[in-house]
């Protein structure tokens, strides 16, 4: 395969692996990291990549992979994580002083839930993928995405209308 | 659109049993400006969904056709210097091969006599130098016969 027909077949989702790892890694720089970190690999696959039936499916399990390991040795070393809280409380803090945007807001709650409701949101609100294609991504079935996608939504209700009453967003 | 039918789906949606479609729907809803008091709450919510999904990832993709390249001609370059390491010494050790070969009296009738004769000769001398210091005996002989006469 050549690099331009590689770039042809991961163009239309090479924002979706993005977004996917800044979801999980918060910080823009290491999301960039990680996706084309991601890519790099799917290009090392080359030869592959035309016997799989979906390899935005591939990618995208890829990168939760990659993301979550990246997240494992952060924890584990404990320094790094202390610099991405720095850097992303600045950034939102800012927004705050500027507009008080409470889609910032948004954000925040969902950065805040457990790592797998995050990724269900991440590809269901806002990929808008379907349950077939997330339960095959994740590994998972696809009642029990319903439940944790359900779970999730509730939680950001919830969190959103303590925020609303108290008058914050 | 009828507000009890978005309800209906808001409640549907925090069950997660929408479809996708009905999703679409609600999202369309809520970026419209006229939305029911009672819902707005909802409204940053599925503006959010909106606006995260603009996000691009803008840098290239480095297909590492270069480091590849690289590799790649460190290694020629690696298997060229072995193979002239191990070229050179084929070559220099034939050339000693070959002296020796032609060294050998087996392929060579006159070298081999020569030889041989410088083998003689060496021996003849040696065993000359022998007898020289054997000599000298006769000497110790002849003045014993002398001082010691019967």
């Amino acid at each position: 395969m050549q690099q331009n027909e590689f770039i042809k077949i991961v163009s239309p989702f090479k924002d979706k692996l993005f977004r996917l790892a800044k979801r999980l890694l918060v910080s823009t720089e290491e999301a960039e990291d990680a996706t084309q970190e991601v890519l790099v690999k799917l290009w090392t696959k080359n030869e592959t990549l035309s016997e799989l039936k979906s390899v935005e499916a591939m990618a995208m399990t890829m990168t939760k992979n990659y993301c979550l390991d990246q997240l494992k040795s952060k924890r584990a070393s404990n320094m790094t994580i202390v610099h991405n809280n720095y850097t992303d409380n600045q950034a939102s803090l800012q927004q705050k002083l500027e507009d008080e945007d409470s889609l910032s807001w948004v954000e925040k709650i969902i950065n805040d839930l457990p790592e797998q409701q995050k990724l269900i949101i991440q590809m269901r609100d806002i990929e808008q993928y379907e349950f077939e294609d997330i339960a095959k991504i994740l590994d998972m079935s696809e009642a029990t995405i319903r439940v944790a996608l359900s779970r999730a939504r509730k939680t950001i209700r919830e969190i959103m209308t303590k925020t609303h009453n108290y008058g914050i967003g | 659109m009828a507000l009890d039918r978005i309800e209906n789906l808001i409640d549907k949606y925090f069950e997660g049993e929408t479809s996708i479609a009905e999703e679409n729907e609600l999202k369309v809803y809520f970026s419209s400006t006229d939305v029911a008091q009672h819902l707005k709450q909802y409204q940053t919510i599925f503006g959010y969904f909106s606006q995260a999904k603009e996000q691009q990832f803008t840098q290239e993709i480095p297909l590492q056709t270069k480091k590849r390249n690289v590799v790649l001609w460190l290694s020629i370059a690696a298997s060229v210097v072995v193979m002239l390491g191990v070229g050179t010494m084929m070559y220099f050790n034939n050339d000693k091969e070959e002296q020796f070969v032609a060294c050998t009296p087996e392929d060579n009738p006159e070298l081999a006599l020569q030889q041989t004769e410088k083998a003689l000769a060496l021996v003849s001398e040696h065993l000359n130098t022998g007898i020289e210091s054997v000599s000298y005996i006769n000497e110790y002989e002849q003045s014993k016969n002398r001082i010691f006469k019967k």
